[in-house]
């Protein structure tokens, strides 16, 4: 009896010796890697996507045994887009949980308000937000994966001057995307000898802007109108232009690079033009194109998971997760070592283009990370003119 | 200004406010049964058009939005019976904020059940870019269903409160609650009668809207604000006079395009709902006489 009770007890004891020793080993083996994004509120259109894409790029990678037999936690904070709470999640996250790196947030405002928590915490951040401000002036810790608004601003007065239009309307929408776009197109139009016959702002949440359109569409000098927005309003804006019988060609940012956005806007949307990542018209491109095969992994991973289309936003944090996991892989579990790593990434295929960055351009993409799309159809195909 | 330019601003004007005017009505039905104004009013708006998409996968169109309609109006009915029937004699400030407290709610309910993306009824008639001219002024068909569904509605409600038992019964509810209850009239059923009618109401203005507005599971905060100024606007608790505010608010909206940047039209709308409660506190249409006898 005596010795059962014995024997029970050393079995207890060595169980809780294995559970203690298995708990430290795992939690020596865990890289923390934080990510903030917008997965509710009015910028949940991008922060819903990108938190999917890198939940689904890191459950895969665990899948397969982890970074080096290290498993990857990354924990996800919602921010809900207000740059308050996307600050004291990016303390939070260095302080106390003493993540590796951050992706996210979602929105340029966001990500200017955690750019010097980063700086100062020396913790990488790698943003999924458009503004360049993000990466210009560069600090050390800041990076970003979307293509910069300037080059989409270039792409389309280029495609203008192509077309010959000389005077155009800028509609944009009083959000931070959509004022930082107004700025950018405003400041580029005159080199490109371009000539903004009217400049506009509408309230993002705007649910009619045929009032608006009834204005632009009185100045006959007006030869296309270029959109700045998030939506509904970019599909709202199309409505409007087309139910007014105006049939100017209407660019957009990249920011209509959903196809559900398309669908929004149903026969309206047809013939938009507007410049976007290849992610969208992946069946197009050529099989020689080195995103090819990548755009393909993602896309079809995505859709099979989620079951809703891929958009070029998850994109956006599906590189940026892969730039983290290429570091940790590298560099191990160290902020400084991980921040050099990714600093030092070269022709590194992503959904949004090759990145190559350098310690003066932190966003590593050039202006042929940009295709020009139109709608035909109610799909998404290259713009070749008219 | 060119005339065609005066008459497209007319149109989208007319648009707005036919928007608005639907939205206040809903204020008003509740606040005249109970003295209260319910903010959870733009999430039955929201949730009309979202319930119609969704059933709209099942059934032909007029049966959804039938469907929508219905199933609002017992959420409506659900909400009160659960939140605000069982309240002893509760203030009007405890019950605002539970309004406020309901729309969260329902806003973060259609966040999980809808998601964040937004959708939209196909239009009733034609496509997007359908139109119909009147002269070189450009309409789209769905402007006349918003129109069309906001007359119906206050023409409607005119004959049902003037005109049915159960109507008047209301309006004697409105009038004096003490009053009516010594008349033998269940004033709690009352009501809950009226929330699920202002739901209905509202699930209806969600679905004829959807088509040009798009429908988000955040989209009734600020058709409520709107609303809210609407109702206020013309005088708290009549509706016809919410029909000309509102109007009279989406035409001053319109015009000011040609002078202001669009996004100030709602700073314009606040404006003017600070000068209307500085100057004329009881609206446009609204006499302070009648509002005095509601506050008794």
């Amino acid at each position: 009896m005596n010795k059962r009770v014995q024997h029970y007890l050393g079995g207890c004891v060595t169980g809780v010796l294995l559970l203690a020793a298995s708990l430290q080993t795992a939690q020596a083996g865990t890289v923390k890697v934080g990510a903030i994004f917008a997965v509710t509120g009015p910028a949940s259109f991008l922060g819903g996507p990108e938190a999917r894409s890198a939940e689904m790029v890191v459950e895969k990678i665990n899948k397969a045994g982890g970074i080096n037999g290290n498993t990857i936690e990354l924990i996800v904070k919602d921010s809900a887009g207000s740059s308050e709470k996307a600050v004291s999640f990016a303390k939070q996250l260095i302080e106390e949980d003493k993540v590796v790196a951050i992706i996210g947030p979602s929105t340029s405002g966001e990500s200017m308000a955690v750019k010097k928590i980063a700086e100062e915490g020396k913790t990488l951040l790698i943003s999924c937000a458009a503004a360049e401000v993000i990466v210009d002036p560069v600090a050390s810790y800041v990076f970003k994966t979307p293509q910069k608004d300037s080059f989409a601003a270039q792409k389309i007065f280029e495609e203008m001057q192509r077309l010959k239009i000389s005077t155009i309307a800028i509609a944009a929408g009083n959000d931070g995307f959509g004022k930082a776009g107004k700025e950018q197109l405003e400041k580029m139009a005159p080199t490109f000898g371009i000539k903004v016959a009217a400049s506009e702002t509408y309230d993002s949440k705007a649910t009619d802007l045929s009032a608006l359109v009834a204005k632009l569409k009185a100045d006959p000098a007006i030869g296309a109108v270029i959109n700045w927005s998030v939506v509904p309003a970019q599909a709202i804006i199309a409505k409007n232009m087309r139910q007014a019988g105006w049939n100017v060609p209407l660019f957009q940012s990249h920011g209509f690079g959903n196809i559900k956005y398309a669908e929004a806007a149903g026969a309206a949307a047809e013939g938009i033009i507007f410049p976007c990542g290849r992610l969208l018209i992946v069946d197009s491109l050529a099989d020689n194109n080195p995103q090819k095969g990548l755009l393909i992994q993602y896309k079809s991973e995505y859709e099979a998971k989620y079951k809703e289309d891929a958009s070029a936003f998850g994109g956006y944090a599906f590189d940026a997760i892969n730039m983290v996991v290429a570091a940790i892989k590298k560099a191990g579990n160290d902020r400084a070592k991980v921040r050099d790593a990714v600093e030092g990434l070269t022709k590194f295929p992503g959904v949004g283009g090759i990145f190559s960055f350098t310690p003066q351009d932190h966003n590593g993409l050039d202006i042929d990370s940009f295709a020009m799309l139109t709608v035909k159809d109610g799909k998404f195909i290259p713009y070749k003119g008219q | 200004m060119s005339l065609d330019l005066f008459f497209q601003y007319l149109f989208a004007g007319i648009t707005y406010g036919s928007i608005y005017a639907i939205v206040a009505i809903g204020f008003n039905i509740i606040y005249n049964a109970t003295g209260i104004i319910n903010f959870a009013q733009g999430e039955f708006v929201m949730l009309g058009g979202m319930i119609s998409i969704s059933l709209l996968q099942f059934m032909p169109l007029p049966l959804a939005i039938a469907g929508a309609v219905v199933i609002t109006m017992g959420i409506g009915a659900l909400i009160e019976i659960l939140f605000i029937r069982w309240l002893e004699s509760p203030s009007v400030l405890r019950l605002i904020i539970i309004t406020i407290g309901i729309s969260i709610l329902l806003r973060e309910l259609a966040l999980h059940v809808w998601g964040e993306s937004i959708r939209s009824l196909p239009y009733f008639y034609g496509n997007e870019i359908t139109t119909f001219s009147l002269g070189s002024v450009h309409l789209s068909p769905q402007v006349m269903w918003v129109i069309t569904a906001c007359a119906v509605m206050v023409g409607g409600l005119n004959v049902f409160f003037k005109g049915t038992p159960i109507g008047r019964e209301m309006r004697a509810c409105a009038a004096n609650r003490t009053a009516a209850m010594l008349c033998g009239i269940n004033t709690r059923n009352m009501v809950t009668l009226s929330f699920m009618l202002s739901a209905g109401i509202g699930a209806l203005a969600g679905c004829v809207m959807s088509p040009i507005t798009y429908t988000q599971y955040d989209s009734g905060a600020s058709l409520a604000i709107k609303g809210f100024t609407v109702a206020i606007l013309g005088g708290l608790g009549n509706s016809m006079a919410a029909v000309a505010a509102g109007i009279l608010l989406g035409i001053l909206e319109a015009f000011s395009v040609s002078v202001v940047p669009l996004a100030f039209q709602d700073a314009i709308s606040i404006a003017i709902l600070l000068l209307i409660l500085f100057v004329k506190p009881h609206g446009l249409f609204g006499s302070s006489e009648a509002a005095r006898l509601k506050d008794f």
